[in-house]
């Protein structure tokens, strides 16, 4: 089994003859990964929204259905084709699966006046994500930078990490919400991926990006792909490009966004902004979380649980006397300056991908671009 | 099974066994505890640097950070000095001599001693805020070349807020210039009665272009006192403040202390006043 | 610590379904446990046994409708060290407090043959608003988990471990698609305290409010983004009003769209705003 650093290295796809999978051989993909042991998280309806969740089958994923985004605002939509890709990014992120929203990091056990602490580590799972999208391989790439290179890491995120094979599907389409060119995460994938695909009318042209890749490649049906497959990849591609409406300007952003943190724009978002959590939520490079005792009902047993958390949530800040950001403004501020700006300073990278989920999901529809453009246009 | 052979690390987060081997009170609300690590190995591991901090753990209850207040009387234990606020500091003082309890770190970046050589230093401290300048003070009296001189300027609310007040007099005993003052008044105070910025103003002499501040105490506190030293001329590159905010993992992982771009876990809790000033400026950050 | 005296426990009811009392009975074995550790001196929905105050702890239930409860609240108050409010009731006013919207002689006349006998305030009120109270613990019913956490809590002398964010942050959490966005379903879940597990929307049911606004609550900003995007100010007002109706920022939400809905335009059917 591989190492997780060589998942990451670029690809020598150019080199290689582009090859297709056949639409009806998909299943083979799925069988691939499951013979290697490997659970497989991938995109099906539910709830009204393509979410990712654990598949049994091909039969499972959103054939025929699309979505269609806007500022507080998603629909489940019929496709006129069966493609089982064309939809862009829903509700939930792989964040899920590599940083759980509860986990449990200690046990305690009270032995009379002692106690005693135990912290096993996760038994691994194998888990293969099929359907990442560009931004989304940015968004873990920026969620390694978080777990896995300072000083400390986090042994569930690189355990969870290490085991993750990731087929990544580039997107055919995009939503009124996306901006991954703006922040150069897309809407190809480049990189970090094991195998990525192109659904056509024909098949999934299949890109290898890994020694994992290549050796699921090797179990394929993989046929050449005739330059009417290849063009027909280009063109879709091409589409995703093409309807991508949304930027945002990150031109010398940091300074813009530190130099005006008393703009009077987070008063007017303070004004509509609900601190709701949900943008903090669905972003997938958001980490924050805290930690919290949870004993029975004789305090006998405790556990200490990590779950997800929120710099929106007013008591996040919380120190004795009060909280630091006890104001709405100053909540959003915090998460826009960090998001864009201060993350740099942290991590070397934008903690942006251009996904568009904080928008989409926010319920009243604030969109982070137009708050970035109003600052821009009107600097204090 | 073991998957890809990969070493996982315990997490940083998971608190080591530790003993509360001592308990002093010391003024209204504030006790200092030695607590010394269970294992070994961690305790011979175990080093701090003036400044830093611990996570103190109390099953059921949770954890604080907590600053560390020097070394404890016995050789492995070291003293926290703890104010009652929350839940845990709560619990932690009300616990007994031989409980267990739990401990990680030592986290943060604490004072810059190598900043002192050659100059004139000046520690500051408001209430508590003397706990984590207290192995300050101590390291410069055992390093008397580590500074050209050496002045405390404390304050507190009043006479019995006045924290380790007999460790002081030895300090004053050792050749130590302490300036004290408290915002109230009791009967037979005769020193000083002011807020610490009062202090700063009358200092005299004062060469600014060769002056070392650490500074600690409530964040308003220090405000006006960074207030007044800039306006006797200290450079705000020359002075160290330690800040307070919410912490969690102590780590750099939770998101919970940031400050601008620094987490203060992991970048502070001590910073230098020119990187910090325009956060701590800014309302609510 | 079990040779010391039991605290003394006293429940009392005020206007309001018993719903939050029937919440302590249901926790049965946990009950149990807590009546181990306190003395159960008053609490007529349980037993007939009355122990006099003053009580260590009393758990207050109902809401403010009469004089005479007015003066009784009081009197519980002086005869306790520490006192919580167990319910929407009692930390609202409960659903009984839309008549503070309403026309107490007109409801009167419509629904008392003999409406001369009635004696009632013209409002519903909390606890809060007539003593100080220790601590609120909110919900229509209460949760249960909280109640035996607010009960250790106070016997282990530390404060209750009772989160006070969105339920929002649950259903995310939990992996539940928010059914605001993707529906269109009107969700009072991101102006609401957390406390159920965030129930109804995994049930494709908007939020309604049952733990009242979650700390600094934007009720106002929440229900005038609803009226943008289609949703009539009735339907609105409708959900603001409901069990938590006199909560301090939905009743101020509730009263200022009402007092803007006269000057604004027709509703927009929905559409994606983009």
């Amino acid at each position: 089994m591989t190492n997780r650093v060589t998942t990451t290295q670029e690809t020598k796809a150019t080199t290689d003859a582009v090859r297709l999978l056949p639409r009806d051989r998909l299943a083979d993909l799925f069988h691939a990964l499951t013979a290697r042991g490997y659970q497989v998280i991938g995109p099906r309806v539910d709830q009204g929204a393509i979410i990712y969740d654990q598949l049994t089958s091909v039969e499972e994923l959103p054939r025929g259905w699309t979505d269609e985004q806007g500022p507080g605002y998603y629909r489940l939509k019929r496709r006129e084709d069966d493609d089982a890709f064309g939809y862009v990014v829903g509700p939930h992120s792989w964040k899920r699966y590599l940083f759980p929203p509860l986990v449990t990091l200690a046990r305690i056990e009270r032995d009379g006046e002692d106690w005693h602490i135990e912290s096993q580590p996760e038994s691994p799972v194998k888990r293969a994500f099929l359907g990442v999208r560009a931004c989304e391989l940015a968004a873990i790439a920026v969620q390694d930078r978080v777990f896995l290179s300072q000083a400390y890491v986090d042994p569930i995120y690189q355990a969870r990490r290490e085991s993750v094979c990731l087929i990544a599907a580039n997107c055919t389409q995009a939503a009124a919400t996306c901006f991954c060119t703006s922040m150069d995460t897309g809407p190809r994938c480049r990189s970090g991926f094991d195998l990525a695909i192109t659904e056509i009318a024909a098949g999934y042209i299949v890109e290898v990006g890994s020694e994992l890749g290549a050796s699921l490649a090797a179990d394929l049906p993989l046929r050449p792909a005739s330059p009417e497959d290849q063009a027909d990849g280009e063109a879709a591609r091409a589409r995703a490009v093409a309807q991508i409406e949304r930027t945002l300007d990150t031109h010398d952003i940091r300074a813009l966004l530190m130099n005006n943190l008393d703009h009077p724009q987070w008063d007017d978002v303070g004004q509509r902004c609900l601190s709701c959590t949900n943008c903090t939520m669905v972003c997938p490079t958001c980490f924050c979380c805290s930690v919290t005792e949870v004993g029975d009902l004789t305090e006998q047993h405790i556990e200490r649980q990590r779950q997800w958390d929120s710099c929106f949530h007013p008591d996040f800040s919380y120190i004795n006397g009060g909280q630091v950001r006890g104001q709405v403004r100053s909540r959003y501020r915090q998460w826009l300056t960090h998001k864009l700006a201060t993350w740099i300073d942290q991590f070397d990278v934008s903690g942006c991908v251009g996904c568009g989920r904080c928008i989409t999901w926010c319920p009243v529809g604030i969109d982070l671009t137009e708050e970035v453009a109003a600052i821009r246009g009107n600097p204090s | 099974m073991s998957h890809q052979g990969t070493v996982v690390p315990p997490h940083p987060w998971v608190p080591h066994r530790a003993m509360i081997r001592r308990f002093c009170a010391e003024i209204p609300d504030v006790s200092t505890l030695d607590i010394r690590l269970f294992d070994d190995a961690e305790r011979s591991r175990f080093d701090c640097q003036p400044g830093q901090f611990n996570m103190l753990y109390v099953p059921g209850v949770g954890e604080a950070a907590i600053s560390v207040s020097g070394p404890g009387l016995e050789p492995g234990d070291w003293a926290h000095t703890i104010r009652r606020a929350g839940a845990v500091t709560r619990e932690l003082t009300r616990l007994p001599v031989g409980a267990t309890i739990g401990l990680r770190g030592p986290y943060g970046r604490g004072w810059p001693c190598a900043a002192a050589m050659e100059r004139d230093v000046l520690i500051i401290a408001g209430g508590i805020g003397l706990a984590p300048l207290r192995p300050l003070v101590r390291y410069f009296l055992s390093n008397p070349s580590a500074a050209r001189c050496v002045r405390l300027l404390y304050g507190s609310r009043s006479p019995d807020h006045l924290l380790f007040a007999e460790e002081i007099d030895r300090w004053r005993a050792l050749g130590l210039d302490v300036d004290i003052t408290v915002d109230r008044a009791s009967l037979g105070w005769q020193g000083n009665v002011g807020v610490v910025p009062m202090l700063v103003d009358r200092l005299h002499p004062l060469d600014p272009t060769r002056t070392e501040v650490y500074l600690c105490g409530p964040e308003v506190m220090m405000r006006y006192t960074t207030r007044a030293l800039l306006q006797r001329g200290v450079e705000a590159s020359h002075i160290w403040l330690s800040v307070e905010r919410n912490m969690q993992c102590a780590v750099g992982l939770c998101g919970h202390c940031q400050l601008g771009p620094a987490f203060v876990c992991r970048d502070g809790p001590v910073f230098s006043y020119e990187h910090v000033a325009p956060l701590l400026y800014t309302e609510d950050l | 610590m079990m040779a010391r005296v039991r605290p003394k426990l006293a429940v009392f009811k005020f206007a309001s379904c018993d719903g939050c009392q029937l919440t302590l009975l249901d926790a049965e074995d946990h009950l149990l446990e807590v009546a181990g550790q306190v003395d159960i001196c008053y609490f007529l929905e349980a037993t007939s046994r009355v122990v006099d105050g003053p009580y260590d702890l009393a758990l207050v239930e109902g809401s403010i409708t009469t004089a005479h409860d007015a003066a009784r609240i009081r009197e519980v108050r002086r005869n306790a060290r520490f006192l919580i409010t167990l319910g929407a009731c009692a930390t609202a006013g409960g659903i009984q407090s839309l008549r503070n919207w309403g026309n107490l002689p007109e409801f009167l006349q419509a629904v008392y043959a003999r409406p001369e006998y009635i004696q009632t305030l013209a409002t519903s009120t909390a606890i809060a608003a007539h003593v100080s109270v220790d601590f609120e613990l909110r919900g229509c019913p209460i949760n249960k988990a909280q109640l035996l956490d607010v009960l250790r809590a106070f016997l282990a002398d530390r404060r209750p471990n009772v989160p006070k964010h969105s339920v929002c942050l649950d259903c995310k959490r939990h992996g539940t698609v928010c059914i605001m966005v993707a529906q269109g379903v009107p969700c009072m879940g991101p102006i609401t305290q957390t406390g159920c597990g965030a129930l109804c929307p995994s049930y494709d049911r908007g939020c309604y409010g049952c733990y009242g606004p979650c700390e600094q609550s934007q009720g106002e900003a929440w229900g005038r983004s609803l009226v943008r995007s289609g949703q009539p100010v009735p339907t609105v007002l409708h959900q603001l009003r409901s069990f938590n109706a006199g909560a301090e920022d939905w009743r101020q939400a509730g009263d200022s769209l009402d007092n803007c809905a006269s000057t604004a335009g027709p509703a927009r059917t929905e559409e994606p705003r983009s």
